[in-house]
């Protein structure tokens, strides 16, 4: 039977209730168990050695002394993980991020491992291993890495998409480019005009549970992974891949995740873990430090942007344009060419020309960051929309509601958009009490917009019913914040029995089918969509077999409410029978009933929001407080309306860190100053106020429920909202993210300076 | 090196171990005795994840020595609830959502349960600087401050 994924209006019974998560007693009593929660017998305790140096080429590594020590059951370096990729550029950048390959790019790459019998023994194994380093120039800010005069990362680099092939290498991946039109001439007819340029500061996803994992790889060639992972599939892909192994004889569980925000979408430490299990012959736990964390894993991109906007007197928008600059860590990334997409995404534009580069620089390979690249983009644009709008003399709700995208209008991206919900989340906050609470002194209030793709890909989902009439389901997509309730949730409503019949997990490599990354806000989406087709598989197999218990034709069968009904006036008497006595007798009908879904979920449905916050600045110090924060964001439809709550919640909590206090600060010497949580430091409770919210549900006509991802898009426009609240609450224009006090009260203090 | 015998109490029960003078008493709680429901964010004191009560205090349990726990008493997670009954705050926490990855539940629960303690009736604003030594990267804190000020309710008319 062809799944058919279209948008149904249907009256939900279980969909949109809040019922408590199947995994939350585990949760609160201690007993769910997290990335280092998991021991095998005999483990070992995994350690990596990482280079000091931003930039050194290693001329040798000596492990000896470190192998002698009692103890030490294996010590790797790059020779232990020899080159398997076979051309896949992007593969080889993995392995020599996993273990320096001759040269160490960052401070914190990793050059050389230790699997001891504990973690005393492989520290000071660590201690013994000796590497002769050659320091070489370094670069970690994104705008002196595309300087000419700045040290060349890597010589093989010559930047794409150029019209023509560059004779000399550069920190310059690649140059993108979108838009439509002729942003000229759009601006020859604008009687306004703002141009300007900002920055954003690095930052770190900040997930509280530090990467872990337990390997243990047999001498017949199997293996097991125990990993905290957003994507449990791909990660036994790439281990395989750089293991030289099959990859169905790699068995990857992902345990319960605490956090991951797209920072644990790469593999680090994992394929460090199995050569050192396979070398070890025994199991090997290796669990990073905060410091190795936000050393070594995958932070965002820091940037640099300069936007042009001009409007007409009326308020329209003429002509858009963007350049955006994007650190990439020392590997190609795609992360300004995101930027250059999400920038004007959220207006309806004649004239719009946005233009990406990727800048290599000597600091951690960049991860992907809940809606990666897009609050970069969308703080430049959104402050320089704000600009406009006082400049043409429009309050910037009205403004933006002027030029907002519409259904049918093409994106400045490409794709012409369906139903989308960028207008009502601006007419939602327009109407918002919170638009018109009174400010005090240094008070500012500031708006903006954001937008991301979501995404949906590769699910497998499998629906088994047991012999009690209780359901498993199985998903191959990672719970990072409530999906197996949202999930059990989809299951029941499909059914049509009650949430608590529902049991879902998280299965393993080895008992389902390939599922992509649990990234792009995917995770309900797509696996709502894989659960609602295995759940209709599994209606027909009991509707067939409902039809041979009265045997009569399954077509006068139908599924109701949580029952087969014999349709039709000559059935009359057949009454009807539940999933549970269906599943009863299932060992005489048939066997066992399941319903299984191996899919592609098309037509993520695009997501907007509109945030609101209000800003005290105190003009002496330049400390700042929030005082309110509103969120108004489309959710299609809302599975379980208190988990959409809390992603809008997190979302905006995490960009009002970004905003206001995170980011990396390198020495002189390239080396990372503030690797912790004390120094890096992200919002606490007495930071912020509760955190208002809006859900807006415009159907997705992709998904038979209506379902839009939820995840990525509260964390776009607070950067953009809270730079136009602590502008108009400071009297002064803001254009470096985070922030900081020193930032806020320097421009304060440039303005009275005149 | 040798080891340190240590007598102590934890969730009410006798417990005696072997640790090394240099073993956080939060590895001696995770690696020797399987107690894993206090969690290691940071090894440093800055997250609170690895929250747990020593002799009514509340503590970082990477901050303190596994020696140190000699002859006092330990609370962890573990003891929160009583048999299958949960403490109103593990209730609350379930019912407004206030956790979402997970990770730092534990640790904000045995952080909350000291705060109610010493201060039964909080207001919003005690709460949030009472929970300011736990970090939450997920919730943005607004459930799981709701959390609290409903289990403090349920718990002065209890």
């Amino acid at each position: 039977m062809n799944f058919d994924p279209r948008f149904s209006g249907r009256k939900f019974t279980s969909v949109g209730t809040r019922p408590i998560r199947p995994d939350g007693v585990d949760k609160v009593t201690g007993r769910a168990r997290y990335g280092a929660d998991f021991n095998m017998a005999g483990q070992l305790v995994g350690r990596v050695l990482r280079s000091p140096h931003a930039h050194a080429k290693i001329r040798k590594i000596d492990t000896s002394k470190a192998e002698k020590l009692p103890g030490v059951k294996a010590v790797i370096t790059a020779a232990d993980l020899p080159d398997l990729t076979d051309g896949d550029a992007a593969m080889y950048d993995v392995l020599d991020n996993c273990m320096a390959r001759g040269k160490a790019l960052y401070d914190g790459h990793a050059v050389a491992a230790v699997a001891a019998v504990d973690a005393r023994t492989a520290r000071q194994a660590l201690k013994l291993i000796e590497v002769d380093y050659e320091l070489l120039p370094h670069v970690t800010d994104v705008d002196e890495a595309m300087k000419h005069s700045a040290p060349l990362i890597n010589d093989a680099i010559f930047t794409e998409g150029l019209e023509e092939k560059p004779v000399k290498p550069s920190n310059v991946t690649k140059r993108s480019q979108f838009g439509h039109g002729d942003v000229h001439q759009g601006f020859g007819h604008a009687d306004f005009i703002v141009e300007r340029s900002f920055k954003t500061e690095q930052t770190h996803q900040g997930y509280i549970e530090p990467h872990a994992c337990v390997a243990s790889v047999s001498s017949d060639g199997t293996a097991d992974l125990w990993v905290c992972t957003q994507g449990h599939f791909v990660y036994r892909q790439h281990c395989a891949q750089l293991l030289g192994m099959e990859a169905s004889k790699l068995r990857v569980t992902s345990s319960e995740i605490g956090g991951g925000f797209g920072g644990k979408t790469h593999v680090w430490a994992e394929p460090v873990a199995l050569a050192l299990s396979r070398k070890a012959g025994r199991p090997v736990k290796l669990v990073m430090t905060r410091d190795e964390v936000f050393r070594a894993s995958g932070p965002t991109s820091a940037t640099s942007v300069d936007v042009r906007i001009g409007a007409r007197k009326d308020g329209t928008i003429t002509a858009a344009e963007a350049t955006l600059r994007y650190s990439c860590g020392p590997y190609a990334g795609s992360w300004a060419e995101i930027g250059a997409m999400t920038a004007f995404a959220c207006y309806r534009l004649d004239n719009v020309k946005t233009v990406g580069y990727e800048v290599l620089v000597n600091r951690p390979k960049t991860a992907a960051y809940r809606a990666p690249s897009a609050p970069m983009a969308a703080f430049a644009v959104e402050s320089a929309v704000d600009e406009l709008a006082k400049e043409v003399g429009m309050d910037p709700v009205e403004f933006r509601i002027r030029n907002a995208a519409q259904e049918g209008t093409r994106s400045s991206y490409g794709p012409v958009y369906g139903p989308i919900g960028i207008g009502p989340t601006l007419e939602a906050a327009k109407s918002h009490p919170h638009m018109k609470a009174p400010l005090g002194k240094n008070q500012g209030r500031g708006m903006a917009c954001g937008f991301w793709f979501n995404f949906g890909g590769q699910t497998c989902t499998d629906l088994n019913i047991g012999m009690d009439g209780s359901v498993s389901l199985a998903v191959g997509t990672v719970d990072v914040g409530g999906s197996r309730a949202s999930l059990s949730l989809v299951a029941a409503e499909e059914l049509g029995i009650a949430y608590e019949q529902v049991k879902a997990i998280v299965a393993d490599t080895s008992s389902l089918g390939y599922n992509d990354m649990t990234d792009g806000s995917r995770g309900t989406f797509s696996s709502s969509m894989a659960t609602i087709s295995a759940a209709r598989n599994a209606i027909k197999i009991l509707r067939e077999r409902a039809a041979q218990m009265w045997d009569i034709s399954v077509d006068d069968v139908v599924w109701e409410n949580g029952h087969a009904i014999a349709k039709g006036e000559k059935h009359g008497n057949l009454g009807r029978l539940s999933l549970k006595e269906i599943a009863v007798a299932s060992g005489k009908t048939g066997g066992p009933i399941a319903g299984h879904s191996e899919l592609v979920a098309d037509g993520a449905g695009v997501s907007f929001a509109t945030h609101i916050c209000d800003i005290e600045v105190d003009p002496e110090t330049g400390a700042t407080r929030v005082l309110r924060y509103t969120v108004v964001q489309d959710a299609g439809k809302a599975v379980h309306p208190t988990y959409v709550e809390g992603q809008y919640q997190g979302g905006a909590a995490q960009g009002i860190g970004w905003a206001l206090n995170e980011e990396y600060i390198y020495g002189k010497d390239g080396r990372l100053q503030n690797p912790g949580f004390l120094d890096y430091r992200i919002p606490v409770c007495s930071d912020l106020p509760m955190i208002d919210t809006q859900i807006l549900e415009i159907p997705n006509p992709n998904h038979p429920y209506g379902v839009r991802g939820v995840g990525e898009t509260s964390i776009v426009p607070p950067l953009a909202a809270i730079a136009n609240a602590v502008s108009n609450a400071a009297g002064v224009r803001m254009t470096h993210i985070p922030m900081s006090p020193p930032r806020i009260l320097a421009a304060i203090e440039a303005k009275r300076a005149g | 090196m040798a080891g340190v015998a240590v007598s102590t109490t934890i969730n009410g029960d006798h417990v005696e171990y072997l640790c090394q003078p240099d073993e956080t008493l939060l590895d001696v709680l995770r690696d020797r005795l399987g107690l894993t429901g206090a969690k290691e964010g940071c090894g440093t004191g800055d997250c609170g994840a690895c929250s747990i009560i020593l002799d009514d205090r509340l503590v970082c349990s990477c901050l303190v020595l596994g020696a140190e726990a000699e002859g006092r008493r330990v609370e962890t997670i573990e003891g929160m609830a009583h048999g299958d009954k949960l403490h109103p705050l593990q209730q609350k926490f379930l019912e407004h959502a206030a956790l979402q990855c997970g990770i730092c539940t534990p640790g904000f629960l045995i952080a909350a349960k000291d705060l109610l303690a010493k201060n039964p009736d909080p207001t919003e604003e005690e709460i949030r600087f009472g929970l300011a030594g736990n970090l939450c990267r997920c919730t943005g804190y607004d459930k799981i401050v709701r959390a609290v000020q409903d289990a403090a309710s349920v718990m002065k008319g209890a």
